[in-house]
């Protein structure tokens, strides 16, 4: 890092105050993380000061079933979501894409409705909803949740929709003309063509639902009914009424979780790929 | 290089194919539920569990009291600031990112969205465990506290009285410490895109002219990343505003937000009528913050 | 040019690496004051780079560049007295024309009524009076040029640099500015730095010329001493188009000089070369200095000029290719030693493209004055 040539004037990032200021601002993006993650191995009760390496709280968090329950059915309603969410969103964005139709601009309008609501009014929404409809309580799992998952799709595929819409607008036509003028149906051009040139955004999508749907608190605490709790909404009682180191634990797992998930976008994307999607 | 819309008549089977799932959804999911809370909002409590939707507007007049005005007043001012304080902090970054070399870019940026990708509630919590009375921001206070004490000591002064850990959490700084943690990315990532589309030599032709970096930045860069100011504005500003968790659990007794006030209507007070016309009045605060957003837009259009 | 020919930016052994690329190599040269200098080369030569180190947005690895006596090393862009075109104009899109060509002026604190006179000036002075008001989106890219320009001049600089000025224009338009740039230069008196990759450009416009490869200097002269005597095979390759051919020196005395070069015959010049006899050289002919004759009418022709002896400056060759491009005809000709010579005619009446065509054996010679012999 040591260059003896002077700063040329755009060299912003090798000015001393510049490089501070991002190093300062990462510090505090990431050391409360880092030490949550440090601390979640500290054999102590209380959080501050290292008393000697332990694996027990991990223990002690999968031992914890109705933990391991909340992070599996958070897992299954995300899995779930984010595929509906896919078919939906794409099926959507072609939609808007493709055709003129009548009430379109109403169409569109409604769908960016569920990203710009404040999650507080979508939760209640959802709570008045299924209560007015009653909305089964007591099915088996994972019939139980249902109703988490719908308020997720809900919210998850406008997502979907804009990220593959976005890419569509980079679709060359003439090559769904190609594939059809070379005897293909509209289904097969649909498949064979359209499909590949979306697939980027149907991954970046599919990512995006699934964090949404793992990250979501609010929504799914209105929503959930007395049985079924999530990842989030478990951790959220605990954090409220005391805060011990299995949630430390637990918190380090699903942060390892994101991580790897990150990991794989970056290889299936590149770095560019998931940065656009923003 | 898309080509014309296709008009839905002379393609109804595909049209249909492809329009009917995301609309029957969203109509079922979202518009009914809404439309629910939107009638709720004119009725009132009947009994422990009926409502009656009786058309009145006691709800929305018992929202223009004093109490949630303020509420409603001060959830803007703690959006506002942390939306003022994400752009401060976020500026420079964004700026590091656009000129930092080619290989470290998007190491930077991955560096930006990683919290993104994280649980909100562990980001809270992971702040919060810092910021308790035995976090290490207190430590870390502390240990400037003897620092400044020792210093007294050494001019002959008396030194300080011994560190009491403060209570960080809790409080109206908390809230907005909090949420600017949790939205820096959501502001970086437009700036960064609107700085990253601004053409380099502008800000070379500027310094050429005999402008320095701050005249410079004045004058060429806001103006010219106002467009990516005003998204990450927008994009910070509206799920600030609509905080519910943030406040929730980093706020003491007197900074609870309209999202905490809401759902205090729907649990503890079970006025549900009143938490729909509250729930209401903030969407329809979002709509008008988008419908500014949108005339600026155009006006700068039309110039 | 009234000003003596003492030089505004001295270059000292400059380099400019980018991590293993050395862009620019140990460069060092003169740049007078009031002359029209063109750094020309191809692209990635280095050219651009030297051009951002003299404003001040590249810094030198090693070496120095004064500018009019001041050593600018520690000298930030924005205090340094020279002021750039962009090759992308850069012309503030937020701005108007006034506000862009009053932008300089307006940071330096010039009273507002200077800035109107000088802003008027300016733009009088590169023809765009009446377009004050204009936005810039609602300009064409050599109206955006001329603002460029306008907004530099503006500002009185010691020294104008240029940035691939005529680069983004059609060709017509290429031509045009190329005059008014050579015009401007003369009006105002200001050295203009021009860098190009485009040697007509550097040719009509420039007093002096540096060709620039792989980050050195190849050769610095006159547009029509470049052209005439290049000093090595690249400038004669860059520079306009020539046939190259390889040979040994065989004669070498003040006033003549001779090349043996096979396939091509002896090549005799009328003056010396000062290269070490028997060596290795190249002989660069153009084009338009070879004779094109029938068959057995050259020698004739020869006779009466008597500048080689017999023998020399003479070749035979067969037509493989011809183009005609209006004002010249160029033919690729099959030598008999199997080489590829390129000759262009001119197009003296409509009729001459009409004396050769494919596959016709012809002869030709050249002037002892023609040939240029390169040492490397």
């Amino acid at each position: 890092m040591f260059n003896r040539t002077p700063i040329a004037p755009l060299e912003y990032t090798r000015k001393l105050w510049m490089r501070s200021w991002v190093g300062l601002t990462m510090l505090f993006l990431y050391a409360p993380l880092i030490l949550l993650m440090i601390f979640s191995f500290n054999d102590s009760k209380r959080n501050v000061v290292w008393k000697g390496f332990t694996l027990k709280y991990y223990e002690k968090a999968l031992n914890n079933d109705s933990l391991v329950e909340a992070l599996v059915n958070s897992l299954t309603i995300a899995a779930l979501a984010t595929n509906v969410s896919l078919v939906i969103g794409a099926l959507a964005a072609v939609a808007l894409w493709r055709f003129q139709f009548p009430f379109k601009g109403l169409v569109e309008g409604t769908m960016s409705l569920p990203i710009i609501v404040p999650e507080i009014c979508l939760g209640v929404a959802f709570l008045i909803f299924f209560a007015k409809v009653d909305w089964p309580t007591d099915l088996p799992w994972p019939l139980n949740l249902s109703a988490i998952t719908i308020a997720h799709i809900t919210f998850c595929f406008p997502f979907v929709a804009m990220v593959v819409r976005a890419r569509l607008a980079s679709f060359n036509k003439e090559e769904e003309e190609a594939a059809k003028d070379l005897g293909a149906t509209e289904w097969q051009a649909f498949r064979d063509v359209l499909l590949p040139h979306i697939r980027p955004a149907l991954v970046a999508g599919a990512l995006l639902a699934f964090t949404l749907s793992l990250d979501d608190f609010v929504i799914t605490f209105f929503t959930s009914g007395p049985d079924t709790i999530t990842f989030p909404v478990k951790v959220y009682s605990m954090v409220r009424f005391s805060v011990t180191p299995e949630v430390n634990a637990a918190s380090t797992i699903l942060i390892l979780l994101t991580v790897i998930l990150t990991f794989i976008a970056l290889k299936l994307q590149g770095v560019k790929g998931i940065a656009e999607t923003h | 290089m898309s080509g014309a819309l296709q008009d839905w008549k002379s393609q109804k089977k595909p049209f249909a194919a492809v329009v009917s799932a995301p609309v029957f959804w969203l109509a079922l999911f979202f518009v009914a539920p809404m439309a629910i809370v939107w009638l709720y909002s004119f009725g009132q409590n009947a009994g422990p569990v009926d409502i009656e939707i009786s058309g009145t507007l006691d709800n929305y007049k018992r929202a223009t009291e004093w109490l949630y005005v303020s509420i409603f007043l001060k959830s803007f001012a703690v959006a506002a600031l942390t939306t003022l304080l994400c752009l401060i902090i976020g500026f420079p970054v964004a700026m590091a990112i656009t000129f930092a070399a080619p290989k470290w870019r998007p190491w930077l940026l991955l560096g930006i969205m990683l919290p993104f990708w994280t649980n909100l509630l562990i980001r809270t919590y992971a702040l919060m465990a810092l910021m308790g009375t035995n976090g290490y921001m207190n430590k870390g206070l502390a240990g400037l506290w003897e620092g400044a004490s020792w210093l007294r000591t050494l001019v002959g002064m008396q030194p300080l009285e011994a560190w009491t850990p403060v209570q960080l959490l809790y409080n109206n700084f908390a809230v907005v410490l909090g949420l600017v943690y949790v939205h820096l990315p959501f502001m970086v990532l437009p700036l960064y895109s609107a700085l990253d589309r601004l053409d380099k030599s502008l800000i070379e032709a500027s310094l050429d002219l005999g402008a320095g970096h701050f005249k410079t930045f004045m004058q060429i860069v806001v103006p010219l990343a106002a467009p990516g100011i005003v998204a990450g504005v927008m994009i910070t500003l509206i799920p600030a505003l609509g905080a519910y968790l943030t406040p929730d659990l980093m706020g003491g007794t007197d900074s609870q937000m309209i999202a905490n006030v809401i759902e205090r209507q729907f649990k503890r007070a079970n006025d549900w009528p009143f938490g729909a016309a509250l729930s209401f009045l903030l969407i329809y605060a979002m709509f008008i913050l988008i419908a500014f957003q949108s005339m600026r837009a155009n006006k700068v259009k039309e110039v | 040019m009234t000003q003596a020919k003492q030089p505004i930016i001295q270059i000292r052994n400059v380099s400019k690496r980018f991590g293993k690329v050395t862009a620019v190599d140990n460069i060092s040269l003169d740049i007078l004051a009031g002359e029209f200098f063109v750094l020309l080369g191809p692209s990635g030569c280095g050219k651009t780079t030297l051009l951002r180190m003299i404003a001040g947005f590249e810094m030198p690895t090693e070496g120095q560049i004064i500018i009019d006596g001041q050593d600018m090393s520690l000298v930030p862009p924005n205090k340094r007295p020279v002021n750039m075109v962009f090759q992308s104009y850069a012309v503030f899109p937020h701005m108007n024309v006034t506000d862009n060509v009053g932008y300089g002026l307006r940071i330096s604190g010039v009273s507002k009524g200077e800035i109107r006179d000088r802003v008027a000036e300016a733009l009088e002075l590169v023809k765009l009076g009446g377009f004050e008001d204009r936005m810039p989106d609602q300009m064409s890219g050599g109206q955006r040029q001329r603002v460029a320009l306008a907004r530099s001049l503006v500002m009185r600089p010691k020294v104008l640099l240029l940035d691939e000025p005529l680069s983004a224009l059609d060709a017509k338009l290429r031509a045009q500015m190329q005059f008014e740039l050579a015009d401007l230069q003369d009006k105002v008196g200001i050295t203009f730095v021009t860098v190009t990759h485009d040697q007509d450009e550097a040719l009509s416009m420039a007093s002096r010329v540096a060709v620039i490869n792989k980050g050195e200097v190849a050769q610095l002269a006159p547009p029509a001493d470049l052209y005439e005597y290049p000093a090595n095979r690249f400038v004669a390759d860059f520079v306009g188009s020539v046939n190259i051919f390889e040979g040994k020196l065989t004669l070498d005395e003040p006033d003549k000089a001779a090349v043996d070069c096979p396939g091509l015959g002896k090549i005799y010049l009328n003056h010396g070369v000062t290269g070490p006899h028997g060596a290795d050289v190249w002989v660069a002919l153009r084009p338009e200095k070879i004779y094109l004759h029938v068959p057995g009418e050259g020698k004739a022709v020869r006779a009466a000029a008597q500048d080689a002896p017999d023998g020399h400056n003479l070749a035979r060759g067969t037509i493989k290719g011809m183009s005609y491009l209006g004002d010249i005809t160029l033919y690729e000709i099959q030598l008999e030693g199997g080489q590829m010579i390129r000759v262009s005619r001119p197009n003296l009446s409509r009729h001459d493209q009409e004396d050769f065509t494919w596959d016709d054996k012809v002869s030709m010679h050249w002037r002892a004055d023609s040939p240029v012999v390169l040492l490397s």
